[in-house]
Formats: C-alpha cells, structure tokens, sequence
C-alpha cells in the first residue's frame, strides 16, 4: 500500500528528500513530466487527453488543474549536545510536548533509534507529575557516552521523527505522518489512473508545517486556473461534555473545507465537489469552519489569485506519535477526487451565484 | 454624494467569500461609467476607466466584502455555532441579528451558565437562534455565511449602518468614477475581495494590473470617543492620509504628494497612524516588484460592529482628495 510507504518515510519540513523518492518512484510511470524545484517540491505533469470543446475556451491554453499534497511531517531538529551525550531539540512544526516523554524516535537519515529521556516514575515528586514538561527540559537518549559522540552521531541540525511503523487494523490503518502522506497517497492514487481531459499538474510541496512554503512556489511555476489541496485533517469525534461539534468524524467521509484561517475556499469548487458526491452518493463532511490552515492560504492568494479549495481525509490525532485514519475514507476521498475532476470544466469556473 | 446610494451598498449582503450579491450591485453601479469591467479569478470587480494616454497607471481598491460570521455546527436542538469571518468581536454580537444569504435570520445569543459571568464571553459561548427546534429543520448548514443586520440611518451629518467598513470606500469609488471627466492616467477601480481575512482579492487584482502608483480608500478608527485608545484621527475633521498602520507603512512620496494635494485644493485632512489594523494597500505595495502604495481612510467610529458610523463631509472631501489626484498628471 502507498500509504505505508509514504507514512513510514522520514521528511521533517526542510528535508523531504527521502519522501521524494518514494514519490516519485511511486509516479513516474504514470506521468508525462517530473520535475524537483529549487526547494525540492515534486512537480509531475499528467497531460490531458485532447479535450472536447467544453474543457478550453477557443484560442486559450488548455486548463491547467493543481493538485497539491504536502511531503513534509512535523518532528524535532537536534539544536544542542550536553556533557552526558544527550541531544537537545525543538519542535519543527505544531507538535504537544505533552506527548513527548518517553516516545520512540528515528534520528537522522540513517535512523538512528532514540528515545526521550524521562524521568522513572519512582524518583517523580507528587507536584511535579501535574506539571508538563516543556521541549527545552527533555532530552533524547541516542545511546551516546559523552558530547563527542552524541555530536557524530546526530550532529547539530539533525532531524527526528516519530518511530512508528504502518499497520492496518482492520477498517482503519494506523501510522505517523498521516498529515499529509494521506493526502500524498490519494494524489499517487489520482496519477496511476486515467488521465483527465485537462493537464493536471501534481505538486508534492516542501515546508508546509512551517508556514506554507513550498506550495507558494509550486504555485508560481504552475499557474493553474483552480486548485484542489489534499491533506489529512483533524478528527476530534472523541466524546465531549458539550455539544458543540467535532471539527470532523472518522468513517463519515472526505472533509471539504470552506474556510479555514488561511483562506476563504472558492464557493464553485465546494458546490462542485459536494454536488459530485451527492450525485454518486459518495459520503462527504463539510469540516468545521476556522480550524486549521493547509497550502491552499499561499496558493490562491499566488499571481492573478487561483480558485482553490481543501479536501482532506479525517484523521484522529495527527502530529502525534500515531494517527488512525479509515480505509472507507480513504478510498471515498480518492473517489471524490477521480469523479469530480473527470466533471471539472472551464463552465465550472464561469458560473457565479 | 447621494444618500441611496450607501443605502444600497452597506445593506447589501457581502461576507468575505461570498461577496456575490454586493459585486451585483456595485457592477450596476459602474458599468455605465467604466470602459472595461472584469472580474478576477477570486471575485474581485475591476472597472477600467481609460487615460489621455500620457499619465501613469493607477490603481485604487476599496473591498467589497464584510465581517460576518460563519455556521461551525447546528446542535441537536438546532442551535448554531459559529466562528468568525474577519475580526467579530463577541461583545458586539450579544442580542444583535444575523441574516444568511439566503434570508435566514438569525438571533445571536449567550450561554448562561458561564464560569466567570462578569467577563466578556467568548465566541464559543455564542450561538444563532434561527427559530429551528432540531437539527433536522434547521436552514442553516456548516459553513453558511452569515452578516450582521442593521439598517442604514442618518444622524444631523453622521453615517450609520454595518459594513461601512469598506462599503463607503466602494461608495467613494463609485461617486469619483462618477464625476472624473478628464484624467491622463489609466485607472482600475479595484472592488476587492476577502480583505477582512487575508487581503487576497487586492493581493491578485494588483498583481494583474500591475500598477505604477496604487491608492486604498478604506476606513480607520478614531481617537474622539470617551475614553478611547489615544489616536489623532477625530470624526469630521476630514480624510486621513495614512502614515503607517500594523501591515504596512505609506510610502512617503505618495503620503505628501496627498497632502500637497488636499492643501492644494483646501480639502480639510488629518494624519493617521493606526497601531492596530491594516488594509488592502499593505498587500498591494508587496506585488510583484513593489508598488509605490498610500491610503485614504475615511475616519469611521465603533469599526466592526454593527453600528459604525461616518462623518458626511470626510466622505465628500474623501472624493474631492481623490479626484485631485487623478486629474493631476
């Protein structure tokens, strides 16, 4: 499955190479063009079949559709070395550091197995188990004897991740960095199939978990008439004490964003997608308005402005260790996807209410 | 400048993103009196009004769009939850009225049971009354827009209604459209979108005009009211020339050029600079290689919330300014 491959690759924001690989590995077969920009974003051409009239105006190039999906995860940078041969790190990215203590990690590219050191429960005072502690009071554990060591072994600037393998379990699948290889897998999914009767251009972006930058480039370079960002997005259906919503609910299908707090979705494309699914009876959710913000803040705001819009699969606890996500989703996501692509036409992005 | 004219406008429905409905009657304002009319790729209405051919490139915005809030979840009883669109101050929306695009109004109401009842609520304390009794017959669906309502008053030489900000800025573009006779510049009147959130329609539209000089004509808040934030811009006193505000600082020569302007032709101005707050010019002197930007605001109290209020005379003086300029060369 192109999901565990994608999942199980180590790209913290400022180095995806390695997701890369297994990106393009993953595609090349299946599109007419790849190239790796200057910050390393994968951008992949699958050219459209000669299109009937619908599809482009007279004497105008064919329409040029963006499909973006973020390679980068969230994780930690190694920013220090102490006398005892501990690394010190940051955060690259929105991770909890409540969720620190004690976890597993890949440091490096050789994926050297770490740990977070922490405290064992017999020496911890009664106060102090209330308290969280911070990112600068933990430290990861790579076996190191002294400072020298721990420097050749991760040297300043190192990247960690979270040590988590792929698994399926059952109807769901389990894994790290599910935001976004979720989205990365069901643009692969996208690329092996038909092409469509536009050019659609696939853009893996770099650095979106640190403020969107890869796609801003992407977006240049492409140009495109409208934009579709695949992501995987937060599922908070845990119970609640209120009833004042979950953001979105696992096993509920796609989520469609309208707005989020990097941009207003293009009202053509959301109605597009959700009169798709209703047609074809493909389960959709409109994810809860204000949460978040995906590539498509840099993307529509890029040269002339571009139409964009967000579709993300639902996954519970992303930026965390694991996250859970629902084949059901998955595959509806990329069925969503397929249909509402293959009824896209120039038409869609002339109508206004 | 005629009173049915912001009439139309700021009662006109227009939250960033859906700014359909206003952009209809903004276009039946100018089609007679531009030479080209366009709208971008994110919505923006673009009105070209063509030169003599030996003057410069000029664009003005003023956004189209409103704060407003937007459906987040409609609970089992049919209650709604909201977030906001643009900066919504929970203060402001206690007890007031909301209408949907589609007409649905809505009452705004507050939790009771509150940990702190003495300090001011927060938004997820709120909720929309939209007269539904479940979730099933509630008009209203995740990701509905929604704006305040509040109809359009006058008072002696005050200006009351909602979206003054930025309606009267559209207002003020119109009514110089209107009245231009001769000019040697190009002019694009920019009607941009989604200001109130990521500036993204002036962003775009200027990037596809590509203007030697751009201008904002949008409001700012005042220093005259009791108690108030200390600020040197009072109600009346005339347009502001802006210096700097949070986004972006004026650019000089375009700051003094409007005020040699103004003196020029005996138009009363003030000097603005706003600590908190920014408009369409802050994205618009960032396009493609930099774009020479300044502003004029037209002072306006009570800024977001429903109730905010102009001075009749800052927004003719803000129109006699902006025709000083353009018919210069």
């Amino acid at each position: 499955m192109i999901l565990k491959d994608l999942s199980e690759a180590v790209g913290v924001a400022g180095d995806e190479r390695r997701v890369g690989e297994v990106v393009i590995d993953a595609v090349r077969e299946h599109v007419d063009e790849v190239q790796v920009d200057t910050m390393g974003n994968i951008l992949a051409l699958k050219r459209g079949t000669t299109g009937p009239d619908l599809t482009s105006k007279p004497d105008e190039r064919p329409m040029r559709v963006m499909l973006a999906a973020h390679i980068d995860e969230v994780g930690l940078m190694v920013v220090g070395h102490d006398s005892d041969g501990f690394l010190q790190v940051r955060s690259v990215g929105g991770i909890d550091a409540r969720l620190l203590p004690g976890v597993l990690l890949w440091v490096g590219p050789e994926r050297i197995p770490g740990i977070i050191g922490i405290k064992p429960v017999h020496l911890v005072q009664q106060e102090e188990s209330r308290k969280v502690a911070t990112i600068e009071q933990l430290v990861v554990d790579v076996g190191a004897k002294n400072k020298d060591e721990a420097k050749t072994l991760a040297p300043l600037g190192t990247n960690a991740t979270f040590a988590t393998q792929f698994r399926e379990l059952g109807p769901t699948v389990r894994g790290k960095a599910f935001d976004d290889r979720a989205g990365c897998a069901v643009l692969v999914e996208i690329l092996r199939g038909e092409p469509f009767p536009f050019d659609v251009w696939a853009a893996f972006t770099v650095q979106e978990e640190v403020g969107l930058r890869g796609a801003r480039i992407a977006a240049y370079t492409i140009k495109p008439d409208c934009a579709f960002v695949l992501e995987g997005t937060v599922a908070d259906d845990l119970p609640k004490d209120k009833d004042t919503s979950p953001t979105t609910e696992l096993g509920k299908g796609p989520a469609i964003t309208v707005m989020d707090r990097s941009f207003i979705a293009d009202r053509r494309l959301v109605r597009h997608l959700t009169s798709t699914a209703e047609a074809l009876g493909i389960p959709y959710q409109v994810k809860q308005p204000g949460i978040g913000g995906t590539d498509a803040g840099a993307i529509h705001a890029t040269r002339e402005g571009v139409p964009s819009v967000t579709v993300a699969i639902p996954c519970r606890y992303i930026h965390s260790p694991v996250a859970l996500l629902s084949l059901d989703d998955y595959d509806d996501t990329v069925r969503l996807m397929r249909e509402s692509l293959s009824r896209l036409t120039y038409r869609t992005l002339e109508e206004r209410e | 400048m005629k009173k049915d004219l912001i009439r139309k406008l700021v009662e006109a429905y227009g939250p960033s993103g859906v700014e359909e409905q206003i952009r209809t009657v903004i276009r039946a304002e100018v089609e007679p009196l531009a030479d080209e009319l366009r709208v971008d790729p994110l919505g923006s209405l673009v009105a070209r009004k063509q030169g003599s051919g030996e003057g410069r490139r000029i664009a003005l915005a003023a956004h189209m769009d409103e704060i407003g809030v937007m459906a987040t979840y409609v609970d089992e009883k049919g209650f709604v939850r909201f977030t906001a669109i643009g900066g919504v101050s929970a203060l402001t929306c206690v007890g007031t009225r909301v209408e949907f695009g589609d007409g649905t109004l809505g009452v705004i109401g507050l939790e009771k049971k509150r940990d702190d009842a003495s300090r001011a609520p927060k938004l997820s304390q709120l909720y929309i009354d939209v007269g539904a009794t479940s979730r099933d017959d509630c008009p209203v669906h995740i990701g509905d827009s929604a704006v305040f309502v509040r109809p359009f008053a006058t008072q002696g030489s005050r200006l009351i209604a909602k979206a003054m900000d930025d309606r009267i800025g559209c207002a003020v573009l119109i009514e110089t459209l209107r009245r231009l006779e001769q000019t040697p510049h190009d002019i694009y009147f920019i009607f941009s979108t989604q200001e109130e959130t990521t500036l993204s329609g002036a962003r775009t539209s200027a990037y596809t005009i590509d203007p030697d000089l751009a201008i904002a004509v949008d409001v700012t808040t005042t220093g005259d009211t009791p108690e108030s934030h200390p600020m040197a811009v009072v109600l009346g006193n005339g347009p502001a020339i802006k210096v700097k505000d949070s986004g972006m600082i004026a650019h000089p020569e375009v700051r003094d050029m409007l005020v040699q302007r103004a003196k020029g032709a005996d138009i009363p101005y003030q000097l603005e600079v706003l600590e908190r707050g920014t408009t369409d010019a802050a994205a618009m002197q960032l396009v493609r290689a930099g774009v020479p930007t300044g502003v004029i605001s037209i002072p306006c109290r009570y800024v977001h919330s429903p109730s905010e209020m102009v001075d009749e005379q800052d927004v003719e003086n803000s129109v006699r300014l902006l025709l000083e300029v353009l018919q210069a060369a």
